[in-house]
């Protein structure tokens, strides 16, 4: 699966057997060791091996916890306090991996903003980058399945309000089906633990696709032009593994001061609550990384043609996601890198900020009046709220992928590209900046 | 052609016991229905059953909270339905206590000028026949099958 020919020659005859029945060593040594890529990967490239990492890091901990765990809606709340309190080093393992789960998603974030900015998804990168869409809603769905796993208020409440969206869109013969009797209650647990612990093996399954059809293609990298020869690249070993080692250090110095100093950090209190299918906790929130997603919902206060408020809010969220499969056609321009894209460069920063702005805006009760202009009839404060925040926003996303990305394809004028990526790099070297203008033409893009 | 469909008729066969296992067993069920004294509810109060796993209200209204959720004019609705359509006795009002916006169980809001419900979660407010008068959620609170098997006996389901 690694581009360009095997450079693995057996070393005896017995690797000259094996090779000859398996070549597994063969793959090893052409995908992680001599496997080539580009000289000039930066830091936002290594957390693909973060997220393997994570991935790893949540199997592992999960498994052991499963050991302790008791998916039963009487019993659940009880065994994970059992877990805290009296399971030797119980405290630590579920710490792990409930911070693990976000800091999984910090991860993932970095990733994906880093395709965005590079324009990693573009040709001939697309199932790539599809194959990484997936994962990340797979990701969502085992965040949210593993949530309601404790039971508490929080988990039961937060599933109430995400399979009744899903029945707003599939009626009430589904969300039945999904829940397994008339309300969230024990079936749901159980099947939602089967689900949770089923799920990680699917990412893990997707992410060999993914990384598959990564080697087919090779890197990208932040240049956005391909490497012409061996002078343009590397070897993954010891190169890149070097660069990861570093990377997973630093990354697992922040994650373990979360897990020992601040474990309910990304928590909410009425998670530490039993869950009580007679009463509401005041507010809902979901999980801050799925923060934006819930902005997006709850900024639909109003009916839009046929279709009224409450199921526009779920095909906008659906919309949010689903649009990131087509981010390779929505996106006319040629140049890769936003390096060399003035006008996209704005607009991605913003659309990062835009991003961060929803996901808080999410973990607001939805009410809240930010900027107030006056006094409603019944005496409460009206103006600019956290649903007209998230409206903007809403908005912002949107017009990111359907109007800019389409559009400045045909009037950006990008600038000039480097002629080759060692080029770039030794021109940097020099402090002189690569100064010789190449293909592009100064001039907009000509689409053909 | 002929195999192809005999396949996939096959596949849904088989698919099928996977697909249909994660509907309400026979035992989720059998408990699909719930008996209510209402020899203990006075004018005014309410209690809540479960039903199905759904906490259900019944209240016993008095004739001024009657006629004032009556004196709603339909128009002021956003899912126009009278009270008389309701409830089987003006007394008695069974609903199913969970908001039809995402599922929250509002609160009684005895401040509210019709003496009904807020949901806290995004702030629908239902009147005192729980139909939706505000706010996000599109319908009126769910009214549950139920029959009054006696003057003081009623089963929901
Ligand atoms: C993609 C990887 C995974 C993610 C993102 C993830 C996420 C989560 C989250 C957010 C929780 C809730 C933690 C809490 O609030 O207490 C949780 C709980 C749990 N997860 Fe996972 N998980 C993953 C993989 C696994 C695997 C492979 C297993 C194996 C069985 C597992 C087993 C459990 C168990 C038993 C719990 C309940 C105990 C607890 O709450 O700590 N998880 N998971
Ligand atoms: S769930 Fe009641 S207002 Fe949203």
């Amino acid at each position: 699966m690694a581009s360009g020919p095997s450079t693995y020659t057996p070393s005896n005859g017995l690797m000259r057997w094996l090779d000859a029945r398996l070549p597994i060593v063969r793959f090893a040594n052409d995908n992680l060791l001599t496997f080539p890529t580009p000289k000039n990967l930066n830091y936002s490239y290594t957390f693909g091996a973060i997220l393997l990492y994570c991935l790893v890091i949540q199997i592992v901990t999960g498994i052991v916890l499963a050991m302790h765990f008791v998916p039963n809606a009487a019993l659940a709340f009880n065994s994970v306090e059992y877990i805290m309190r009296d399971v030797n080093y119980g405290w630590l393992l579920r710490y792990i991996h409930m911070n693990g789960a976000s800091f999984f998603f910090i991860a993932v974030y970095v990733h994906i903003l880093r395709g965005l900015y590079y324009g990693s998804y573009k040709d001939p990168r697309e199932v790539l980058w599809i194959l990484g869409v997936i994962i990340f809603l797979l990701m969502m769905a085992t965040g949210f399945l593993g949530y309601t796993l404790p039971w508490s208020q929080m988990s039961l409440w937060g599933a109430n309000v995400i399979t009744n969206l899903l029945g707003a869109l599939l009626g009430t013969d589904f969300t039945q089906w999904l829940w397994g009797g008339f309300s969230v209650d024990n079936p749901t647990l159980q099947r939602f633990f089967s689900l949770h612990y089923l799920l990680p093996f699917v990412i893990l399954g997707v992410s060999v696709l993914h990384i598959w059809a990564l080697h087919h293609v090779g890197n990208s990298n932040p240049t956005g032009i391909d490497p012409k020869g061996p002078q343009d690249t590397v070897p993954l070993m010891p190169y890149y593994t070097a660069k990861y080692f570093f990377v997973i250090t630093v990354f697992t110095i922040f994650f373990a001061f979360v897990v020992f100093y601040a474990p309910n950090l990304f928590g909410h209190v009425d998670h530490y609550v039993e869950g009580n299918p007679l009463k509401t906790p005041a507010h809902i929130a979901p999980e801050w990384y799925l923060g934006a997603f819930y902005a997006m919902l709850r900024a639909m206060d109003f009916n839009f043609l046929f279709i009224d408020s409450k199921l526009l809010g779920v095909l906008t969220m659906l919309g949010a996601i689903g649009i990131l499969f087509i981010v390779p056609w929505l996106d006319t321009s040629k140049v890769r890198s936003a390096n060399y894209r003035p006008v996209y460069w704005w607009c991605f920063w913003i659309f990062v900020a835009d991003y961060a702005m929803l996901s808080w805006a999410g973990l607001q009760p939805a009410g809240v009046i930010l900027l107030q202009t006056g006094v409603g009839a019944d005496g409460a404060p009206t103006g600019f709220s956290i649903t007209h925040l998230s409206q903007i926003g809403t908005a912002y996303y949107f017009a990111f992928f359907i109007i800019i990305m389409p559009l400045l394809g045909l009037f950006e004028t990008p600038r000039a590209l480097p002629e080759s990526i060692a080029q770039a790099v030794l021109g940097k070297k020099r402090g002189g900046g690569a100064a010789a203008p190449a293909g592009a033409a100064a001039a907009p893009e000509s689409r053909v | 052609m002929f195999s192809a469909a005999a396949a996939g008729v096959g596949v849904a066969v088989t698919a099928w016991p996977f697909i249909d296992q994660m509907n309400p067993s026979a035992a989720t069920q059998a408990l699909s229905t719930t008996e209510v004294d209402l020899t203990p509810i006075t004018p005014g109060q309410q209690i809540t059953v479960m039903w199905q796993g759904k906490p259900t209200w019944v209240r016993r209204r008095t004739p001024e909270e009657v006629a004032q959720i009556r004196a709603i004019p339909n128009s002021e609705l956003k899912d126009p339905q009278p009270d008389q359509e309701r409830v089987q006795k003006a007394e008695w009002l069974v609903v199913i206590g969970i908001c039809t916006h995402l599922g929250c169980i509002p609160n009684r809001d005895n401040s509210g000028e019709q003496g009904g419900y807020l949901c806290a979660c995004h702030g629908s407010v239902y009147d005192g026949s729980g139909r939706i008068m505000r706010g996000p959620a599109p319908l009126n609170l769910a009214v549950p099958p139920y029959a009054f098997l006696s003057d003081t006996l009623v089963r929901i389901g």
